[in-house]
């Protein structure tokens, strides 16, 4: 015990001076998905922590992602060809995360610079990593854009410019609604602290997003034993039948 | 109220599925079709994955078609041993169906033929049954019988059989030929075949139309079975919990179904499934024809 009260303080002095760090709690640190599950809203709050007097100069600004699992895609396009409309194209991206929210404490452009924007995949746009298009694609671009354009209209994708409150540049929250539609998988969490645009201080943390009770039970009959899984389905279908046509039957002959 | 499906990974509302699996289930039963030509576009519709939509509607016709083809044989009107000869065209058909699906999928562009063999399949099926129907129908209230035993070149074919429930003495070449193409059409349909099979048993083979719709029922159960368990083992997806809503809806609607097919006229049945075939045509016609409003579409890997 007293060796690590001893490490915490050695660690709290070992604080560069002038260091900000995150203090963080969550509403909660894990999803369940059960059969009713219909999205989840997760209330984030924290403290910043220093050790010296908040330094003079811009205010400090708080950028939160929230991320889903990495899935690789495929993005077609259709163009008219012999009168009907047709995929012609396709740029297959190597990783795009089912779900990303972004939060930020003010307008984009201010709280964060497009280097480290690129340096730490904190916008939608570079949190999608695609490596290259096709040869005969000139406008790989347009591929991107229509996977965020789609996927944010699914509410997939959340874009929450100035949805975190700061107050005395020392304490802030936000929430982050999550749809129905979830993948199941550990969902990382960063939190940025940024001064004129560079990032001063990131933390990182997850929340496990999981199907439990019956969903857990049936997604992992149907990957563990799918013959199994496929024969419970029949079975069901069958007896479903069975049953349903016995009692009209019976309904009738009364 | 919401659910939301384990395999299908998305939250549905409990109603619209039950009423959906409830109103394809009354066609089921009324005409004979699985309902899979109906079911699956509007599965996609509600978001549900195609490969999960295709897979688990297979498994909702498995009950469906049970519940009507039991409410047939009271009546007697299942062909078992023309049902056998079909079904055993169907699955070898279903076999190659899925080898040259996969064959197609390599190429790319699988949706589009998909979606070109539904509007060319549906328009001509719809087409031809509607005009044949609506000429009976004219016949039928002018009161002149037509001539129900026609000879043609079926009738010369060698290895004739007696189906004694369908009235006919046919070889059983063509039947075996009808069972072969529905299967390959189905399989790259990814649906059980009924809309193809009910008019080629009433045109092709002659057979009366009450026994057809046993008959092609009788037939779809199996093949439906043999697609569902395909899918779960090689694909993980099918899903239990969306199968359960949509079949509770089917099995009761197949049975009001099978109930307001036998009051119906034959000529007034095929009719109405003639209409039925053109309007899903026409749906799925429009939407090769005019242009998408987002051209640009997601597909996982």
């Amino acid at each position: 015990m007293r060796a690590v009260c001893l490490a915490l303080l050695w660690l709290l002095f070992a604080l560069p001076l002038g260091a900000e760090e995150v203090v963080l709690g969550l509403s909660q640190d894990q999803v369940s998905i059960s059969t009713d599950f219909d999205g989840s809203e997760i209330l984030i709050f924290g403290a910043i922590k220093r050790e010296s007097p908040i330094p003079e100069g811009a205010p400090l600004e708080v950028v939160i992602t929230l991320a889903g699992p990495l899935q690789p895609l495929t993005v077609w396009r259709k163009e008219r060809r012999f009168g009907i409309w047709v995929n012609t194209q396709a740029v297959e991206v190597d990783a795009a995360p089912s779900f990303y929210a972004v939060a930020t404490s003010g307008p984009w452009n201010d709280v964060i610079t497009q280097v480290e924007d690129l340096r730490h995949h904190v916008s939608i746009e570079r949190a999608i990593r695609s490596v290259g298009a096709p040869m005969q694609v000139q406008d790989s671009q347009a591929f991107s854009a229509a996977v965020v354009r789609i996927r944010e209209n699914q509410d997939k994708y959340q874009m929450l410019e100035g949805a975190v409150e700061m107050s005395e540049s020392t304490l802030f929250n936000t929430s982050v609604t999550m749809p129905a539609n979830l993948v199941e998988g550990r969902y990382p969490m960063r939190i940025f602290l940024t001064r004129d645009g560079s990032v001063v201080s990131s933390f990182e943390t997850k929340i496990d997003v999981r199907k439990v009770g019956l969903e857990r039970w049936l997604y992992e009959l149907s990957r563990g034993n799918p013959l199994a899984y496929g024969l419970l389905s029949l079975a069901i279908a069958i007896g479903a039948g069975w049953i349903a046509s016995t009692a009209f039957r019976l309904l009738r002959e009364r | 109220m919401q659910i939301y499906l384990p395999i299908a990974e998305v939250s549905v509302n409990f109603l619209l599925i039950l009423g959906l699996g409830g109103m394809v289930g009354v066609l089921s039963g009324m005409f004979g079709v699985g309902g899979g030509f109906l079911l699956t576009p509007l599965l996609f519709f509600i978001g549900i994955p195609p490969a999960v939509a295709v897979a688990t509607g297979a498994n909702q016709i498995v009950a469906s078609s049970i519940s009507a083809v039991l409410a047939h044989f009271k009546r007697r009107a299942v062909d078992l041993k023309m049902g056998g000869v079909l079904l055993a065209g169907g699955l070898v058909g279903a076999s190659l169906g899925v080898a040259l699906f996969n064959f197609l999928k390599k190429l790319g562009q699988v949706d589009l033929l998909v979606s070109l063999f539904y509007v060319v399949f549906l328009g001509v099926i719809g087409g031809l049954m509607m005009i044949e129907s609506i000429r009976a129908l004219r016949r039928s209230k002018s009161g002149v019988r037509p001539k129900r035993k026609k000879h043609n070149w079926i009738h010369g074919l060698p290895l004739k059989v007696r189906f004694r429930t369908s009235g006919l003495y046919i070889s059983v070449i063509p039947p075996l030929m009808v069972g072969f193409l529905v299967g390959v059409l189905a399989a790259i349909m990814g649906v059980g075949g009924g809309f193809i099979m009910v008019p080629a048993m009433i045109y092709l083979l002659g057979m009366p139309t009450k026994v057809v719709v046993g008959t092609s029922l009788f037939q779809i159960i199996f093949v439906a079975a043999f697609t569902t368990m395909l899918h779960a083992a090689t694909n993980y997806t099918v899903d239990i919990l969306l199968a359960v809503l949509l079949l509770v809806g089917g099995v009761i609607g197949a049975q009001f179904g099978a109930g307001l097919g036998a009051r119906l006229k034959a000529e007034q049945l095929r009719v109405l499934l003639a209409g039925l075939v053109l309007l899903v045509c026409a749906k799925l016609a429009l939407e090769l024809l005019l242009e998408p409003a987002e051209v640009f579409s997601i597909a996982g890997m």
